[in-house]
């Protein structure tokens, strides 16, 4: 009995490396002492009934973003550990198979379950309130698109100490990532992780374009609406046209692994290149669907702290939706050099270059809402400001990967490697930095520490240009992704070094915004007024934290910047509309069904990865049993009245 | 002042690159030594050219404009904060790029057609052909005229065409010798063909570029061009002091594992072939025409050319292949 335990265990759990141990250790530990500091403080119900249960999107939001910090913190690690291991020719630091563990992870999670949530999280807490809505058009579906993100990358990271982590790419390319070259479970894992966050991103992207399209405030045109949600709804476009090709593919590429079907194998009639034109039809607009609102929260920021009008509103949108658009037609220049011929290659390259047209239309807009503006440099403008010349170089190397005769020698390459974190790091990170800056005070009421902020920003800056520049030079000189080692004689120890240095400083840089969060929270300072910017658009015509119901009275909206233009109009001295008489609130009820559907979904794929019958038997049921439990419940929805609004918003504007 | 600082940073940092690049050996993809890696390497030079003439400009403009419009006490600057269209500037802008991205796509489709890796290189010379297999995690090369067979290592004569056919017996990878010009995959059940040549005597590096597996990172090899005489003589070395490749010795090669160099002096009849077609079992099922790189005609009577001997049979088979595209 104890020898099967003994095997089970040794075959359940990953053993042997110290890494992983200690790894181990320390998740265990902190699982203990979350559950110690909950029970201690008596938080269980606390955390259930304000969290976990939770239908509003503003908690759901600040749930996305500290999962997401937490991944960037993971992904992070593995970027260190691969540079570690370059920094020396031959270096014996991490072995063949771990490297190969830890680039797979390092890619999955740094764009599934880092971008993705950090975007989902910024979708959540402004969307509503810059269109004047009191939540998401779907609260309920809202909440399980969280919770299905949320245990699907669980069950993501969790092959990292049981089973074993995928090893065969962030794209898992057949046949590698077929039984035949991944007979381990980590692929299982990763099929799973991703198929369940998967369904909840396809999820979040029709609740948006719904409450979009649905929920603004009266009088608010599509052409009035902030930059920020134009650019939420073409990303949420792309989301609900490009996740299902995900599904399908992750889907085929299950039946192969679980029931030996032969879609994408050698053998049988598979065809594992029908795998890679599949997976990266969903995987380069995917690409754009994290940087489209990358885009949205420069063209807020740049106005907001230029204190003027965006400049070319119809070209931003215009672009925007092209972008959304073209996207669709590039899938192919990730793979060239598969011999497709010449007319399928120059097809692809020029849709890829004119991709390039409405971005750098953009950019010239952005420009021009600076010019003859009065800029500030508060930290959200800083990260939008660093933006401009990182994404424009990043840019540049992507028109030239785009060339396709010189792809065949940039392909694979370092090249490669340096241009897509130039634009997935100074695009999308540093957009969704610059957001989460901006919208901070928004979220909790507090501001952050400015000094600290501004060397967190100079080192991600410095970092970022130490660690991929060379990156480059290492590409033109033959330097392949993803070898784990490399010989003395090929001259490209000295530049690993420069890299692996810009990377540890990118490290500090996130150590320092860890402190920078910690010391303000420390020091905490209630914001007094809702406007911490003197913002133009109506998510700061209320006061920070938003109330539960966002807005008293649904604003009716007369402009593009509708608050900025009644701060206008209010320091002139002209008389305001007088104020309507409040009314119910009509809200959704908190519910435990996405929760506990997504722990269900979570326990059917942790049973599909192992092949435990009983286990998927029994995750499936539960699942099922949710939507039913969902389907008879009638009592989902209250009113707030009218004197409960009356006190919060007297307590939360002080006299009124 | 910082704003320009950050500003120039990636500049600086690029052109540093770049510089460098003109000459240092050790960059290898701008350093080629054959027709088709010296046509990429102009390539990448012309559309760097024409990226930086937007680029610049547009880097130049950001640091003038965050430096003139910042907020400062008693800034002259003017402030326009209703300002927010103007139909004149926004066509310039999109004119502007259109442009260049018109020019860019010219150059591109022109070079596409040029560099189409199947296409033969233009040569007195016949193209001599090897056969390429990426193994886990070796690479095996036969030479079909000659009947000799490599591991990680090949030998070719200076200016003279060579035809890599390329084909996988395990997952995919990428066939790539920087200096000679650019990679093409390697793909099982498939043979695709790709033209190299070297213009001068050298060891030049190779390596596989596309992760396959464990040890994908051992998979480098290296290719030495010399003059035909010494070639010739090398054949004949390899012929006669090398063991021969049997069919379980290839076996034996599929074997997960690195390997050093190693010398064949013959090697199975048709085995590329073999390998190429091993997945067709009569429903055809297995091979999916890739674009122009037509398999099995190609590889089946190639490899019967080889076995006559009859060399001139080889050109019009590309032919045949380019008409596919």
């Amino acid at each position: 009995m104890l020898d099967k335990i003994k095997d089970f265990a040794s075959e359940f759990f990953v053993t042997g490396d110290p890494l992983v141990l200690g790894a181990q250790v320390s998740i265990g530990l902190s699982i203990v002492a979350i559950i110690f500091a909950l029970t201690f403080f008596k938080k269980w119900k606390w955390l259930w009934t304000e969290w976990l249960t939770s239908v509003d999107h503003k908690k759901i939001g600040i749930m996305y973003i500290i999962a997401s910090i937490l991944m960037l913190f993971r992904g992070g690690v593995d970027a260190l550990l691969m540079r570690v291991q370059l920094a020396a020719p031959q270096l014996d630091f991490l072995h063949a198979e771990h490297y190969n563990q830890i680039f797979t992870t390092h890619g999955v999670i740094m764009i599934l379950f880092m971008a993705m949530p950090l975007m989902f999280g910024l979708f959540n807490i402004v969307v509503p309130l810059q269109i004047g809505a009191r939540d998401v058009a779907f609260p309920f579906l809202n909440s399980l698109s969280f919770w299905m993100f949320f245990f699907g990358a669980m069950l993501f990271n969790v092959s990292f100490v049981i089973g074993g982590s995928p090893d065969a790419g962030w794209l898992a390319y057949p046949p590698l990532s077929e039984l035949s070259g991944s007979p381990g479970l980590g692929q299982d894992f990763y099929i799973w992780g991703i198929q369940i966050s998967g369904i909840g991103s396809l999820a979040t992207g029709i609740n948006f374009i719904v409450t979009i399209l649905k929920m603004r405030a009266p009088g608010m045109k599509l052409m009035q609406m902030p930059m920020f949600v134009w650019s939420v709804l073409s990303s949420c476009i792309t989301i609900i046209f490009a996740f299902p090709i995900l599904t399908v593919t992750l889907f085929l590429l299950f039946l192969d692994r679980y029931l030996g079907a032969h879609f994408f194998t050698l053998d049988g009639g598979g065809n594992p290149m029908m795998y890679i034109n599949l997976i990266w039809m969903w995987g380069h607009p995917e690409v754009y669907i994290v940087v489209l609102p990358a885009f949205g929260i420069f063209s807020e920021v740049v106005s907001a702290f230029s204190k003027k009008k965006l400049f070319g509103y119809k070209s931003m949108v215009f672009a925007l939706m092209s972008i959304s658009f073209f996207s669709f037609f590039t899938w192919a220049h990730h793979f060239f050099t598969m011999g497709s011929g010449a007319d399928v290659n120059a097809f692809f390259a020029i849709t890829t270059m004119l991709i390039a047209i409405p971005t750098g239309v953009k950019v010239f807009n952005w420009l021009f809402t600076m010019y003859r503006g009065r800029i500030t440099f508060s930290t959200p403008m800083m990260w939008a400001v660093a933006f401009i010349p990182c994404f424009v170089v990043g840019g540049m190397t992507g028109v030239m990967l785009s060339v396709a005769p010189a792809d065949f020698q940039f392909h694979n390459s370092y090249f490669l490697i340096a241009h897509f974190h130039q634009v997935l790091i100074g695009g999308v990170v540093f957009g969704y930095f610059a957001g989460l800056y901006y919208w901070w005070p928004k979220m909790f009421g507090f501001r952050l520490h400015e000094g600290i902020g501004k060397w967190a920003f100079w080192f991600w800056n410095i970092g970022f240009y130490v660690c991929f520049m060379p990156q480059y030079a290492l590409g033109l000189m033959g330097m392949t992704r993803r070898v784990n080692a490399y010989d003395f004689d090929m001259g490209w120890q000295p530049l690993n070094v420069v890299s692996t240095v810009g990377a540890f400083l990118m490290g500090l840089a996130f150590i320092f915004q860890v402190w920078q969060i910690a010391h303000s929270i420390k020091f905490y300072k209630k914001e007094k007024d809702g406007d911490a910017w003197d913002g133009r658009t109506l998510e700061w015509s209320i006061p920070s934290p938003a109330p539960l119901y966002n807005f008293a009275r649904l604003p009716r909206v007369t402009s593009q910047d509708d608050w900025w233009e009644r701060k206008q109009r209010r320091a002139k001295g002209e008389p305001e509309e007088p104020l309507a008489p409040l009314e119910p609130i009509h809200m959704p009820k908190n519910s435990g069904i996405p929760f506990i559907m997504s722990v269900c979904w979570f326990t059917a794929g942790f049973g599909f990865v192992w092949d435990w019958k009983w286990m998927i038997v029994l995750g499936l049921a539960g699942v099922i049993a949710c939507m039913l439990a969902r389907s008879f419940s009638y009592d989902t929805d209250y009113y707030i009245p009218v004197d409960e609004i009356e006190r919060t918003e007297a307590a939360l504007r002080g006299t009124k | 002042m910082r704003p320009y600082i950050r500003i120039m940073t990636p500049v600086v940092l690029l052109l540093m690159a770049l510089t460098l690049s003109g000459c240092g050996e050790q960059f290898i993809v701008l350093d080629p030594k054959g027709p088709i890696g010296e046509a990429q390497k102009d390539l990448i030079y012309i559309t760097t050219l024409l990226c930086a003439v937007i680029i610049v400009p547009v880097l130049i403009l950001s640091a003038i404009i965050i430096w003139r419009y910042r907020d400062r006490p008693g800034s002259k600057a003017s402030y326009k904060p209703e300002w927010e269209h103007s139909t004149k500037l926004e066509v310039i802008w999109w004119g502007i790029p259109i442009v260049i991205i018109l020019i860019l796509g010219g150059i591109t489709i022109k070079y596409t057609y040029d560099l189409e890796p199947s296409k033969p290189i233009a040569s007195e010379k016949e193209p001599i052909t090897i056969q390429v297999t990426s193994l886990d995690w070796k690479w095996l090369f036969k030479y079909p005229e000659e009947g000799i067979a490599t591991v990680n290592y090949i030998k070719i004569p200076e200016d003279v065409p060579v035809k890599f056919q390329l084909t996988s017996d395990t997952a995919m990878n990428s066939f790539w010798i920087p200096q000679l010009g650019g990679q093409i995959y390697t793909m099982s059940g498939m043979a695709m063909t790709l033209f190299l040549q070297a213009d001068e005597p050298g060891t030049y590096y190779g390596s596989g570029a596309n992760f396959n597996g464990k040890d994908f990172a051992k998979m480098t090899f290296e290719v030495d061009a010399t003059s035909e005489s010494d070639y010739k003589a090398w054949i004949e070395e390899v012929k006669g002091t090398s063991p021969a490749l049997t069919l379980a010795g290839y076996e034996e090669l599929t074997e997960p594992g690195s390997s050093d160099t190693m010398m064949f002096s013959s090697f199975p009849e048709g085995l590329f072939d073999q390998v190429v077609r091993q997945y067709v079992n009569g429903d055809g099922g297995a091979h999916q025409h890739h674009g122009g790189a037509a398999s099995e005609p190609a590889g089946h009577e190639d490899e019967a050319a080889a076995e006559d001997g009859g060399e001139e049979s080889h050109s019009d088979h590309n032919a045949g292949n380019h008409a596919g595209h």
